[in-house]
């Protein structure tokens, strides 16, 4: 009976050390080149899964890509040219922050127009609102206004 | 009835740009490659791994480069279109094999027909990689000065093939 508790408890802790070893695997050796890594692929557009970046992606694309970019940063290259080798190929789509160009104005200014836009619409209503509140009375109103006035009893109001 | 006439542009132009907007395809995005040379590469034959092809071999040739993969399941949709093509092209297509094991890719084109004049295997894909692919099937046609024309990316439609890869071919003969 102690035998085979013992066995047990020994298939236990030899399963434990089993499962994490193989999760262990496609951590990479070092550490900077990764911190690199993610910090290039962080702003990167995955072509495969539009909305994810390049460091976020398990599409196989990604994987390769990221494993082209860590060649390159331990080649020695720096961030902007691996950012042009991507660009090169992919275009400025892979870019999560495009470069203002011709192409690029009404991506980057479009925002600005419609805040602007929106303020002088909003200044718009509110001079007309002004205006409107307070017209001008005309000597006849103010007659009437006087009129009403001293036609009401005070002692009908609290 | 003049102060609802903004607004109404307004919706009307915003009602434009989403109808416009509908009508385009996200994932087609357009190559930075067009009209560059095309990537030089050497790689090893699908039906004879220590053979190599390079793309010098095809200098001063129009020629199509069809990226495919026998996992890809859009290339199945192509494929009979391709093969039809081949039969009165005049122009050489090599296939890229994408990512693909060798006898799966021989095995596909057995069963399925053989359009390439030649395939060639990218293992590892850096040659995709180089021309920028990331949805396969894509298709490439290279003039005889080596310099990319067009990119087509999805499976070849007939529309696509008789409107803009045909055509083309034809202007780029002359």
């Amino acid at each position: 009976m102690k035998a085979w508790r013992f066995l047990l408890v020994l298939l236990a802790v030899g399963f434990s050390g089993l499962a994490p070893a193989k999760e262990a695997v496609p951590l990479a050796a070092d550490e900077a080149v990764e911190k690199r890594l993610l910090a290039i692929s962080e702003e990167l557009r995955c072509l495969v899964c539009q909305n994810e970046t390049l460091a976020a992606s398990r599409a196989d694309l990604a994987q390769d890509l990221r494993r082209e970019i860590r060649q390159m940063i331990h080649e020695g290259k720096n961030d902007k040219e691996i950012i042009d080798f991507m660009v090169a190929r992919y275009g400025d789509f892979v870019l999560y922050r495009p470069p203002l160009k011709p192409a690029t104005w009404l991506l980057w200014g479009g925002p600005f127009v419609l805040l602007g836009g929106g303020l002088w619409a909003l200044i718009a209503f509110l001079r007309r609102q002004k205006l409107q509140a307070a017209p001008p009375l005309s000597a006849a109103d103010h007659a009437r206004a006087r009129a009403l006035l001293e036609a009401t009893d005070p002692t009908d109001t609290p | 009835m003049k102060r609802f006439l903004i607004p109404l542009g307004v919706f009307i132009a915003l009602l434009i740009f989403l109808a416009v907007g509908l009508t385009r395809d996200p994932s087609d995005v357009p190559s930075p490659l067009i009209g560059k040379p095309a990537p030089v590469f050497s790689l090893p034959r699908l039906d004879d791994p220590a053979r190599q092809f390079s793309t010098a071999e095809l200098k001063g040739r129009v020629w199509l480069l069809n990226v495919w993969a026998s996992w890809c399941v859009s290339c199945r949709e192509e494929h009979p279109l391709l093969v039809e093509f081949a039969k009165t092209s005049t122009v050489p297509i090599v296939g890229l094999d994408y990512k693909d094991g060798n006898e799966d890719g021989k095995a596909w084109l057995a069963r399925l027909g053989n359009p390439y004049t030649l395939a060639v295997v990218d293992a590892d894909g850096r040659v995709g990689i180089d021309y920028g692919v990331y949805g396969v099937p894509e298709t490439y046609v290279i003039d005889k000065n080596g310099v990319i024309r067009l990119k087509h990316t999805g499976p070849i439609t007939r529309e696509a093939l008789e409107k803009e890869i045909k055509p083309l071919l034809a202007e780029l003969a002359r």
